[in-house]
């Protein structure tokens, strides 16, 4: 394993703090047992705590709640209702569907239908379990094909076309034709989901929410109190894992809690018990696809023509996007010249399924990925000739002015490094000579086949809602030269907190110790988006720069007016400012600038430039730049089993100018090994009564340090972003995730290797149920 | 752990520097490999970083300077709270005895205790199905019972012995087990859990029966009967019933599993099926034993788990087997015979025909494993060699 350089445990701290592999801000608390989570935070005295009643049946009318039973279990104080909500019985989710209850209906198995309160968290889950429910049992939608027929969906379909994908498809050469499904995936974020809420004087509010988006909760929380924004502040330190799994479900937990604490006039805990998480809150996406693919005796795709059903769950919301970026990413990194996509977002009787890490990227990179090996097989072709084939490029289309640069939603793809980099794998993985010994292996052994594959990701950057591409930010620098910042992000284990502070650090000249980055506090930086979109550091650390900017330019104009020079002249580094004729410590030049009356604090603003999207059509240009990557990867199945393992792995991916390798690094390995885990162990199982009955670790398996192979090497691309982004970066949260779509496309590899050259159907995950059935055929 | 990036966002860290002080000290200053980082974290999970940092750190911890830990003050401060703890629930009387006959005593006087070892199962049923029980008896301590007895022909292995244990003698016995039994559960749960709780519990996905039929063991039920200590024996597939439940009566124990052991004639295998190789609980299991010789099966004796309401003996398959000729001829009959024998169940785990499917494909990999066609095995298989180059 390429390991990166490490930051020296002891010693003096590198300057610039920027570019340097360092230690996540609070590893040494994490390490120790001593960073705080929000069960950590000591109890007020009088707090009680609260659990869930969940609804029993997938869709029915809620006749009665009886709630005898549980008051009279030891610490009971209370049961709260939807009628014990003072304001609005709906959440202000966007889409304004999700009620905070479930009041005359019930929608899914585990909707929230009140909270009972007791002293201890024990006797609330016990109590929760003895209320009795009413419930007269609807006719239940629990599949996508069950939607489709019914026609119930949460939002309407969506169609993308670009030229004439039947004409294309009826004059094709070749022709692919077929279904996949796709699973969902449980965040099974470490630390589950928890909000804290306590009244304060005056009917104002203090939430600890473990959440990606604080100012969401704050919105939310005032909406249900029927309060003003101002009356609420929201406060989160860090989470313990997230993955998208607490953008908008963070948000139900603290309206709860606020609810009963607002009804029993005292702090309200609630933290869900594992089991209840899993019922309770949405999951990623499960797809099923139907398509058909036209191409040349080359594999060049020339039409496609797409029906995606999206299961979205019985609310909508984050559908909408999640189902949008599915479209958006059908291309990965393919140029489709005649295309046509249907987008439906079905409406079932399951969880609301929402965010996670990738956000419908992976659902559509999948798709194409399958299309793309399948092409190989029909031909006869190796897989990554044909994706190398498809590529988008400058390449003319004759006859037509155009170029294979412009994807299906109008964007031209200008930083566009997908064959340099696939080329570069390519003889780093020794994928060719790879592919002959997969080859001679699979020959000469019955039992155990192999597989190998390439497959590349292109990964739009920005939020696909032009709005939410802002961040401010706050820099403080005291009189002893310590720096505080305050920014609208989150840290959930990503090392935002510590890329922003070295990003700090060096506007400002000074050591990165120096800095500190503090909680996430919607009275600090207000109506900050969520931390998503993979733009917390885009977002953030640009907003943190300019905010350092600032103290600096007033700082500089201070030495400027001492010295008697230009401003331009000043330099910040190594903790020193130094002006043509005078060198003075940072600490000095603040303390005499404080006697001065100087602001020595300032905000910072940022909005991503270029972007802009037509929500209607979906065109235009969403993204401001494309992150790229691949992944080799070589995998093993057992033909009388249908086991497999991931053997080898290797890694480039593009960053841009790393802010923080060793992060960047944890990054693309950390959203690789939950890729895979989606598409090999990962299986959601709802049962035909819509009861998801994996709901616990017991019978839910995300990978464990056995399967993660020896061999696994990771790369960063050595160019920085061709955009102008905060130190030349690239965002790295998603787009790695998709590197695991290898895993599955060298499983379907392997299954190829006993078939005839038919496309290979597994269904994803590809459990050993899976794929001893591709096996079958 | 800081050096090498081993934590993100933080949450599931304390658990791994825990689990990682064990192999520290158990290891005292070897050089740690792969393999050891990956079996003593087998039992926790991490969410962010996809386990490379946290594998490094385990394998460079021994080069850092030896930090010496008093494990006599750890230890006699740990019995020390061990004496001295209390259930949380005040209502729950917690019964702890010393000796055999305490034990037995205890369990006339109190037939309505829970009786539990390890806790692995029956910790779940409290807190997360919110069972209260009046009284517990603990069999953990019990002297005798912590004990694994060698005799001429069998192994007798103390209720009380943990799973860790448990399997060092059973793979002492026959090598052939070791995958199984790291695969069998995570280090932690094999080190709390025991033999004889997975037994009683008589769960029909509790992964240790379908091997121990195979082996022909038996349990040893134990009972005070006035003044004297009662006792019978039975093979092990006699002792359930039904669904969890068993021929125990209220005031017996089981108290000690007979494993018969190894003889040349024997073939020996146990295959577990599960979605993740780690920490998971079986779709199927597969325990075979065959006698095999001068070309002829001598005697089969087949424990399956995962099929049928209880782990049981698949007897039909076993007569498909006895006294035919080794051969692919037989072993396609006995496949055959092998995925009608039982109706299994589709649930979460696997679909009933996956179930059936794949107990004869095991059969099937008994017998290429037994005409000594390597590489059937996904678990020691390494990369092509041709395709591991050194990366730039």
């Amino acid at each position: 394993m390429k390991t990166p350089p490490a930051f020296p445990a002891t010693g003096l701290a590198p300057s610039p703090a920027a570019g340097v592999s360092r230690p996540h801000e609070s590893a040494a608390a994490q390490v120790a047992g001593a960073a705080t989570y929000v069960d950590d935070i000591p109890e007020v005295r009088g707090t009680l705590h609260a659990a869930p009643i969940l609804s029993t049946v997938a869709h029915g009318r809620l006749l009665g709640v009886d709630t005898a039973a549980a008051l009279a279990m030891p610490g009971v104080v209370d049961v709260v209702l939807a009628a014990d909500i003072p304001d609005d019985p709906m959440l202000a989710a966007f889409a304004g569907d999700e009620p905070v209850f479930a009041q005359s209906t019930v929608q899914h198995i585990g909707q929230v239908i009140g909270l009972v309160l007791a002293k201890t968290v024990m006797q609330a889950r016990r109590a929760a379990r003895k209320v009795q429910l009413r419930i007269e049992a609807l006719p239940a939608v629990l599949t996508v094909q069950q939607a489709l027929k019914a026609q119930s969906y949460v939002l309407p379909p969506v169609f993308v076309r670009r030229g004439d994908a039947d004409a294309a498809l009826a004059t094709a050469p070749h022709r692919l034709d077929g279904t996949l499904e796709v699973g969902g995936q449980e965040h099974f974020y470490l630390e589950g989901q928890i909000a804290y809420a306590l009244p304060q004087e005056q009917n104002q509010w203090v939430v600890y929410s473990s959440t990606q988006h604080p100012g969401e909760v704050q919105h939310w929380v005032a909406h249900a109190l029927g309060l003003d924004s101002h009356a609420v502040r929201v406060e989160c330190r860090r989470m313990g894992g997230s993955f998208g799994g607490k953008e908008t479900q963070a948000g139900h937990l603290a309206v709860w809690a606020a609810i009963a604490a607002h009804k029993l006039r005292c702090p309200v805990k609630l933290r869900l018990d594992r089991d209840d998480d899993f019922m309770v809150t949405g999951k990623r996406h499960p797809f099923a696809y139907e398509y058909s693919a036209g191409f040349d005796g080359a594999g060049r795709l020339t039409a496609l023509k797409l029906v995606m059903a999206v299961n979205c769950g019985f609310s909508a919301d984050l559908s909408g996007p999640v189902a949008d970026r599915a479209i958006f990413h059908t291309d990965n990194a393919y140029y489709l010249q005649d295309v046509e996509i249907a987008s439906y977002r079905c409406k079932t009787n399951t969880q609301s399924h929402t965010a996670f890490r990738g956000f419908g990227g992976p659902q559509g990179v999948i798709l194409i990925e399958t299309i793309m090996g399948d092409i190989a097989r029909q031909l006869r072709l190796d897989p990554l000739d044909v994706r190398l084939r498809n590529l988008y490029s400058e390449e003319d289309i004759p006859g037509t002015g155009e170029k294979r640069n412009t994807t299906h939603y109008g964007m031209r793809v200008e930083d566009n490094i997908l064959a340099p980099l696939l080329s570069k794998l390519e003889l780093s993985s020794q994928y060719r000579r790879g592919r002959e010994a997969v080859l001679a292996w699979n020959a000469a052994n019955p039992i155990i086949k192999r597989g190998l594959a390439i497959t590349p990701v292109k990964f739009g950057i920005s939020f696909t809602a032009t709005l939410f591409n802002q961040a401010g930010a706050l820099v403080h620098v005291y009189t002893d030269g310590s720096v505080q910042v305050n920014h609208g992000g989150t840290e959930m284990g990503q090392g935002l907190n510590t890329k922003v502070a070295q990003i700090v650090a060096d506007e400002l000249g000074v050591p990165f110790d120096r800095v500190l980055c503090t909680a996430s506090d919607t009275s600090k930086i207000p109506n900050a988006s969520a931390t998503a979109a993979s733009a917390g550091t885009d977002l953030n650390g640009r907003a943190a720069q300019f905010a350092a900017r600032h103290v600096r330019d007033n700082l500089a104009a201070f030495v400027c007016g001492l010295d008697g020079c230009g401003a331009g002249a000043i330099r910040f580094e190594g903790g020193q400012v130094l002006s043509p004729n005078t060198t003075r410590s940072f600490v000095d030049v603040v303390k005499l600038a404080f006697f001065n009356r100087i602001q020595l604090w300032s905000d910072g603003f940022y909005r991503t430039p270029k972007i802009h999207y037509d929500k209607t059509t979906l065109t235009g240009r969403p993204f401001y730049y494309f992150a790229y990557g691949a992944a080799c990867t070589e995998v093993a199945i057992d033909t009388l089993t249908g086991e497999s393992r991931v053997l080898k792995v290797d890694i480039l991916h593009d960053v841009g100018r790393s802010i923080n390798p060793a992060i960047d690094i944890g990054q693309i390995e950390g959203a690789f090994v939950q890729g895979m885990g989606w598409l090999t162990t990962e299986q959601l199982v709802w049962n035909d009564k819509g009861y998801l009955s994996t709901h616990a670790p017991s019978t839910y398996k995300i990978p464990t340090a056995g399967d993660v192979p020896e061999h696994f090497t990771v790369n960063l691309w050595p160019e920085p972003n061709r955009e102008d982004n905060v130190f030349g970066s690239k965002a790295v949260g998603e787009p790695p995730f998709m590197l695991a779509i290898s895993v599955y496309e060298a499983l379907r590899d392997a299954i190829a290797s006993v078939g005839d050259g038919r496309p290979v159907r597994l269904t994803a995950p590809a459990t050993a149920e899976n794929v001893l059935k591709a096996l079958a055929g | 752990m800081v050096d090498c990036h081993g934590s993100q966002c933080g949450f599931c860290t304390p658990g791994f520097v825990m689990s990682l002080f064990g192999l520290y000290q158990s290891t005292q200053g070897e050089a740690i490999s792969r393999a050891q980082a990956q079996a003593a974290l087998s039992g926790n999970l991490c969410r962010c970083t996809g386990y490379r940092p946290i594998l490094d750190a385990a394998q460079a911890m021994q080069a850092l300077p030896r930090v010496q830990v008093n494990e006599t003050e750890v230890l006699s401060k740990l019995e020390r709270i061990s004496k001295h703890s209390r259930g949380r629930e005040a209502n729950s009387a917690y019964m702890s005895p010393a000796t055999l006959a305490e034990l037995l005593a205890l369990r006339a006087r109190h037939p309505d205790a829970q009786l539990v070892a390890g806790c692995t199962d029956v910790g779940l049923w409290v807190t997360k199905m919110h069972q209260q029980f009046a009284r517990v008896l603990d069999v953990t301590q019990v002297t005798e019972l912590r004990r694994v007895e060698d005799y001429p022909h069998h192994i007798a292995i103390g209720a009380a012995v943990t799973l860790t244990e448990a399997f060092a003698a059973l793979v002492a016995d026959r090598p052939q087990l070791a995958e199984f039994a790291h695969r069998f559960a995570g280090l932690p749960v094999r080190n709390s859990g025991t033999l004889g709780g997975n037994v009683a519990n008589g769960s029909p996905i509790g992964d240790s029966m379908p091997l121990l039929i195979a082996l022909g063991a038996s349990v040893v039920l134990m009972r005070q009967s006035g003044k004297r200590q009662a006792h019978r024996e039975l093979a092990l597939e006699d002792l359930y019933t039904g669904y969890r439940q068993n021929v125990m009566a209220k005031d017996e124990v089981l108290a000690w599993i007979k494993v018969p052991k190894a003889t040349s004639m024997e073939t020996s295998r146990v295959y577990k099926i599960s979605k993740r190789f780690e920490d998971d609980i079986s779709a199927v299991c597969l325990g075979l034993n065959l006698h095999i010789s001068n070309g002829r099966v001598r005697k089969a004796s087949i424990g399956v788990g995962g099929v049928a309401a209880t782990p049981v003996r698949a007897r039909k398959t076993e007569r498909a087997l006895s006294g035919k000729p080794w051969s692919q001829t037989t072993i396609d009959q006995a496949m055959a015979v092998l995925r009608k024998e039982f109706a299994p169940i589709s649930d979460m785990r696997a679909s009933s025909a996956y179930r059936s499917t794949v107990l004869g494909n095991l059969l099937q990999r008994f017998w290429l494993e037994s005409q000594g066609i390597a590489r059937t095995d996904l678990r020691t298989l390494q990369p092509l060699e041709a395709a591991t180059g050194a990366p730039t």
